[in-house]
Formats: structure tokens, sequence, C-alpha cells
């Protein structure tokens, strides 16, 4: 029964052409978006928006072009590791590049 | 069946098993989903290696950008928004016609893939074109970092054209020394990535050869799929290059 389950949700999924031309145009316009914000001045939001706008493209990537969305639960669970891990070794870096200096002035 | 079953049944039930399954499906795998799930698996974990060795620079470009601000600044408006948004697009596209590349492999279409494959070889191959074009103008002016780089363009930003339109202010010696922090990172970070792009590309023109030969349309897709894991990869790369390196210090005068 269960062995029957786990066959199902290995099971591959054909994800279809009309997601992937979806998925396309989308992030042409979050490149165009990107390219046009970087026009505007908006002090300090000009790199946040376009941190934001890549981190939203890679999303769509990797959900979509690289199937994320319809893997297996394992598929999932590695990638959320890999950019927590990620993250996290970026956070303690710049907590230690940040407090470094603390009580030194 | 699982395995205990074919081996208590013997050698006469093991050779009959073998007649039951894809010439593809290796024998210490149950079924093709395994196997097919056990590659993807590991092709997940070596591009988390590379999210890690692509993170270390990233991280340091952070950090670097934050002590050496001013020199950031000026240094990135050297580089021109429409070169690198046009490569942004030609990764972009190639990217889509992998993913199509990939369905054309699972719906087993031998003729939409190959043209699928070429099309990201095609396009591979003008994002470093292109890139060739930049990496050239950064030579010419003296950009390269080692002995001899030159700092006019940030001594004297009158002087130099791309400076000029930024409206840039001329830089004290010192903060314009770090110019080249910012061009070592740049060369090291979109160079490590064409060297990635390199590398798709060649094995692309391998699975073109393969494709057109029909190794991938006859159900056994996990090279195609696995390639098209990297090439996306690379792509998700620049598109954080892109706005780190082209875009967040347009506007951004000291």
């Amino acid at each position: 029964m269960t062995d029957q389950k786990e066959m199902e949700e290995a099971q591959h999924h054909v994800v279809s052409p009309a997601i992937y031309v979806v998925v396309f145009l989308a992030l042409l316009v979050f490149t165009g978006l990107t390219v046009g914000a970087s026009y505007i001045e908006m002090g300090i939001f000009n790199p946040i928006a376009a941190i934001a706008i890549a981190c939203i493209k890679a999303v769509i990537v990797v959900l979509f072009f690289m199937h994320v969305k319809y893997s297996s639960k394992l598929t999932k669970l590695t990638v959320f590791c890999g950019i927590f891990t990620f993250l996290t070794l970026i956070g303690m870096t710049l907590a230690d590049y940040i407090s470094r200096a603390w009580g030194q002035w | 069946m699982s395995d205990s079953t074919a081996i208590a049944h013997g050698a006469h039930a093991e050779a009959e098993a073998h007649e039951a399954h894809p010439a593809f499906l290796r024998h210490h795998f149950e079924n093709v989903e395994q196997q097919a799930d056990a590659a993807g698996f590991a092709m997940w974990l070596f591009l988390l290696t590379e999210v890690m060795f692509f993170g270390g620079l990233f991280t340091a470009y952070l950090i670097y950008r934050n002590w050496y601000y001013p020199a950031f600044v000026a240094a990135s408006h050297q580089l021109d928004i429409f070169w690198g948004t046009l490569n942004t697009l030609l990764l972009i596209s190639s990217s889509f016609t992998m993913a199509m590349g990939v369905w054309c492999a699972e719906t087993r279409k031998k003729k939409g893939l190959v043209l699928c494959l070429v099309l990201t070889f095609i396009l591979g191959i003008g994002f470093l074109g292109i890139k060739t074009i930049e990496y050239s103008e950064k030579i010419e002016k003296h950009h390269v970092p080692g002995f001899h780089y030159s700092l006019q363009s940030f001594l004297d930003p009158d002087s130099d054209p791309a400076a000029k339109a930024a409206g840039d202010k001329p830089l004290p010696l010192d903060m314009a020394r770090h110019t080249e922090v910012y061009f070592s990172l740049y060369f090291v970070m979109t160079g490590m990535h064409a060297a990635h792009m390199i590398i798709g590309i060649a094995i692309l023109g391998f699975m073109i050869f393969r494709a057109r030969a029909g190794a991938y349309t006859a159900g056994h897709v996990t090279f195609v799929e696995n390639f098209g894991l990297y090439w996306h990869f690379v792509d998700i790369i620049w598109i954080f290059l892109f706005p780190l390196l082209y875009l967040i210090s347009r506007h951004a005068n000291t």
C-alpha cells in the first residue's frame, strides 16, 4: 500500500510547455523591471529592489525550469537545506563583520 | 517485486527479471523512478556545492562593497548596462530553450530536442561573444587588475566617457586604488561563470551529437534532465551577478 503511494509520488511529472512559456515571459518582464528600476533614484531601495527581483526570478527558475515544484519530497528538502545552510553561513559571516569593532571606539 | 524475492527464486527468476526491465535500468535500482530520483538527488547535491562556491564570492563582494563603497560605485559605472541586459536576455532565452529540450526528450521528440539543444548552444556562444566584447573593452582601458592597471578613469573621471556620463567625481588616490578590488571580483565572478558556460557548451555539443543518434528520446532522459539543472543553475548565478555588478550602483554617487 505505502509502496504504491510512494511510487505515485515519485512518478515522473512532465511539465507542459505552456508553463515554460509563461515562466519565460515572467522572467523577461522581471528583467525589464530590474533594469528600469535601476534608472530610478530610490536611494537605499535601489539595491534592495534589485536583489528582491533577482530572488523572485531565481525562485521561479528553481520551481518551474528545474522542476522542484513537481519533484519528490527528498529533492525539495535537499534544495531547502542547501539554501538554508548558505543563508546561515552568509548571516554568520556578516554578523562577524558588523560586530567586530563594537566597543572599540 | 523486491530484490529479496528475486534472490530467493534463484538464477532462473533473475534471468526473467532481466528481460522485464529496460536496458538503461542499473541493477542496483529497484525501478526506473528510483534511478531517476537518485540521479536527480545527486545532481542537486553537486549544485549545492556550486552554490557554496559562488556564495563565497558573493559574500566577498558584499563585504568589500561596504568597505570601499565609493570605489565600487565608480568602478561599476564602467560596465555597460546595454551589454549586461542583452546577455541576461540571451541567457534567459537559453534557459527556456533548454527547458523545452527537456520536455522534447520526455515526450520523445527527437527533432525538437536537437533543435532546442542547438538553439541553447547558439545562445550560449552568443553570451560568451558579448562577454568577449566587454572584456576587451576592459583590457583596452587597462581595467584588468595587475601591473598595467590604470586609475585614470577614477582619478580624472572627465577623461573617461563612461565615468563622465555617470557624473563621477574624482576619487582620492587611496580610494581609487580600491577600484582594483572591484575589478578583481568582477573578473573572478564573471570569469568563473563564463567557465561554467564553456563547460556547459562543450557538454551541449556532445549532447547534440548523441541526441541526433536518438540517445535521449527512447525513455532514458536523465542526462538531458540533469544537464538542464546545471544550465538553469548557471542562469541563476547570472540572474544575481547582473544586478549586483551592473545595476545597483547606477545612482549611488557620493
